[in-house]
């Protein structure tokens, strides 16, 4: 008899736990992880019987993985192409989740003042047509900085990343050549520099190395103290970044298209820092285990409410109440 | 048929029997007739296992060869039949047009690793030599240690450092000094980064040293006594005693450390990534920054979305792989000529 109860309660362990824990798998984007992760956790304390894992592999590998069916959700920094959400069996949405941003980063002994940067500027020099710091161009936008007479070290990142991707994309658009010459993509064909791995290599090697300009997250140069110029913008403003003009970027897109995928570097409008961009969970647009697809949803409505007032903490600038408006409505179509 | 092999020789090899009983036992396990029976009847199957077990490891190594080769042609298809040959001599590399090319990163990697020979092979052998010959005995043992204890700091300790360390010396230091007095050889010129080829090299050559040195040492030490004993009474010098007596009986397994350096030296990724600039030129001056093929895979195989991109990047995978293979039939083909025209020759 007892021992009937045993089995019986053993049982009942096993079931209950099976019934009761979820447990969904994400994978893709590295830049968005720290937030994603404080999600994920933070959820699974309001819920405990949820479980959300992430692994971030790359904007690349979760790509592939969602159409590949191998996890439930991916992660892009990227906007999926055409050609990838054809060649993907099911439909997929992108959900914009958070904002981040390149700054320009340099090392200039003697000029403590931050730099200001025209579009074009940045480009030419990233192309190699401005070779040195006291070319005429820099001076008329940074009156009163003297520049040395010294070589410009480009840096750029090594590995494929959504941060280069950023970058590029603003360069695209504001320089024909640029985008004719090398284009818009996480690894780019770079003209001129040297490359370091990751925001901490482009980091080192910036600090590293008199009269070198690169470009890191905003991220990661708030978390690490680090100066950074500021942009000009569309209106002519010479814009530093912070988590209100990026989310100022999102927010001045006017015809936001159904399915997210825009570029917002460059956008028009005040106050607008232009070397911002969503990142984007890719989900699949049917989901057969129904029980999965209810808690998914749960937590995207949880994410795009209160889950937004945890992203200043960590330095991602949270999503204009306008797209987290229209998320909420894009989210009903998950079936 | 006796009782399967793997019984018997588990009962010969791990006493079953309880601790007490062993006690009693003991004598009698080692009466001669005992022993006659472990040496006839199990040692000819425990061979045949032997044998057995030996043929299933080199067909396995066989094997993993063949399916890593066949997964990487497999896997490379798209940029093999796109490119062509034309993928070992073009020097662009572009993800946005997808238009690919290994000829820089062939360059970089053969490049970074002669140089990191170049360092490291007279510095190895001088300390294997040094820690056999001449070491007094009481320092020797820490001296080994120090150099095994390289081998064991992992690769991205060894960017950090160089990135911090290396990359200043050689930006404020060396390459000023190198660009004064050798700069007409044209290998150290132009713009200094400090990060570039020259400082891969030394970082690989660091790297590899340990595995140079500790075969060296055995090689070395490997030589017999009365080698070096037959040269002295002939009147030699320490050094000549080295010559002609260790490092000519020495030297193939002096090749072989180098070979194993060498393949170290190809297929070192993270710490090399980290201080060659990874900008995929063919400079001749030693300063530019370089790309090695197993840095461009690290660096872009994560973020790659494209499939001719993905593509491509296993095909470095395989060309990488075929290198090695070339470099070390190479190597071998070098060792075999110079064991053929000048044997080793006993003195004693």
């Amino acid at each position: 008899m007892r021992r009937n109860w045993l089995v019986g309660l053993v049982l009942a362990l096993f079931l209950g736990s099976a019934i009761a824990d979820t447990n969904l798998n994400g994978a893709g984007a590295t830049f968005p992880t720290p937030i994603y992760s404080k999600w994920f956790s933070e959820y699974n304390k309001l819920h405990p019987d949820i479980k959300i894992n992430y692994q971030s592999i790359g904007s690349g590998g979760g790509i592939k993985q969602v159409q590949a069916g191998t996890v439930d959700f991916g992660a892009s920094d990227g906007p999926m192409t055409d050609e990838q959400l054809a060649a993907t069996p099911f439909k997929v949405v992108h959900i914009p989740t958070v904002l981040g941003a390149d700054v320009p980063t340099y090392n200039l002994p003697g000029v403590s003042k931050d730099l200001k940067f025209e579009g074009g500027v940045l480009a030419d020099i990233f192309l190699g047509n401005i070779k040195k710091w006291n070319d005429p161009r820099l001076a008329k936008a940074n009156p009163g900085v003297k520049f040395p007479n010294s070589d410009i070290v480009v840096v750029h990142r090594s590995d494929g990343s959504g941060t280069t991707y950023i970058w590029t994309d603003f360069l695209s658009k504001v320089s024909p050549e640029w985008k004719k010459k090398v284009g818009t993509g996480t690894s780019v064909s770079w003209p001129v520099g040297i490359g370091g791995k990751g925001n901490e290599g482009v980091s080192g090697v910036v600090k590293q190395t008199e009269g070198s300009i690169g470009y890191v997250e905003l991220i990661y140069a708030v978390q690490n103290k680090m100066d950074y110029g500021s942009v000009q913008n569309v209106a002519g403003q010479f814009i530093k970044a912070d988590l209100a003009s990026v989310t100022a970027a999102a927010a001045s897109v006017k015809d936001m298209p159904a399915d997210y995928r825009v570029s917002i570097t460059n956008a028009p409008g005040k106050g607008v820092y232009p070397v911002s961009s969503f990142t984007w969970l890719l989900v699949p647009v049917k989901w057969s285990d129904a029980g999965k697809k209810k808690v998914f949803i749960d937590f995207l409505n949880w994410m795009v409410g209160p889950g937004q007032s945890m992203t200043s903490t960590l330095s991602y600038a949270p999503l204009p109440a306008s797209v987290a408006a229209k998320v909420k409505v894009t989210i009903k179509a998950i079936q | 048929m006796p009782a399967p092999p793997q019984d018997r020789i588990s009962r010969n090899a791990s006493p079953e029997t309880p601790a007490d009983e062993v006690a009693d036992n003991a004598p009698q396990a080692l009466a001669p007739d005992a022993k006659l029976k472990f040496r006839t009847g199990d040692s000819v199957i425990a061979d045949r296992v032997f044998r057995g077990l030996t043929i299933i490891c080199a067909v396995a190594v066989f094997v993993i060869v063949g399916l890593v080769l066949f997964e990487l042609v497999l896997q490379s298809r798209l940029s093999l039949h796109k490119f062509g040959l034309h993928f070992l001599t073009k020097t662009i590399w572009d993800p946005v047009i997808e238009d690919f090319g290994a000829l820089p990163f062939i360059y970089g990697t053969i490049v970074s690793s002669l140089v990191g020979l170049v360092i490291a092979v007279p510095l190895s052998v001088g300390t294997a030599l040094f820690l056999t010959e001449i070491c007094p005995r009481r320092i020797r043992a820490v001296l080994s240690l120090c150099v095994e204890l390289l081998a064991a700091i992992p690769s991205v300790i060894y960017g950090v450092w160089g990135m911090f360390v290396l990359v200043p010396f050689l930006r404020v230091y060396l390459q000023p000094a190198l660009a004064r007095y050798f700069g007409w050889t044209g290998l150290f010129g132009g713009q200094n980064f400090g990060f570039g080829m020259l400082a891969a090299g030394i970082i690989i050559a660091i790297m590899i040293l340990p595995i140079i040195a500790s075969i060296t040492r055995e090689v070395v030490v490997a030589v017999p006594r009365q080698q070096r004993e037959a040269a002295l009474a002939l009147g030699a010098t320490k050094w000549e005693m080295l010559r002609m007596a260790v490092l000519r009986n020495a030297r193939p397994g002096i090749f072989g450390a180098i070979i194993l350096g060498l393949g170290r030296a190809f297929g070192e990724t993270m710490a090399v990534t980290m201080v060659i600039g990874n900008s995929p030129a063919i400079a001749r001056s030693l300063f530019a920054p370089g790309y090695t093929l197993a840095s461009v895979i690290a660096n872009e195989f994560t973020e790659a979305t494209g499939n001719m991109h993905l593509s491509a990047l296993v095909e470095m995978g395989l060309v990488l792989f075929v290198l090695t293979l070339i470099v070390n039939a190479l190597a071998n083909l070098l060792v075999w000529s110079i064991k053929r025209r000048n044997p080793g020759r006993g003195l004693a």
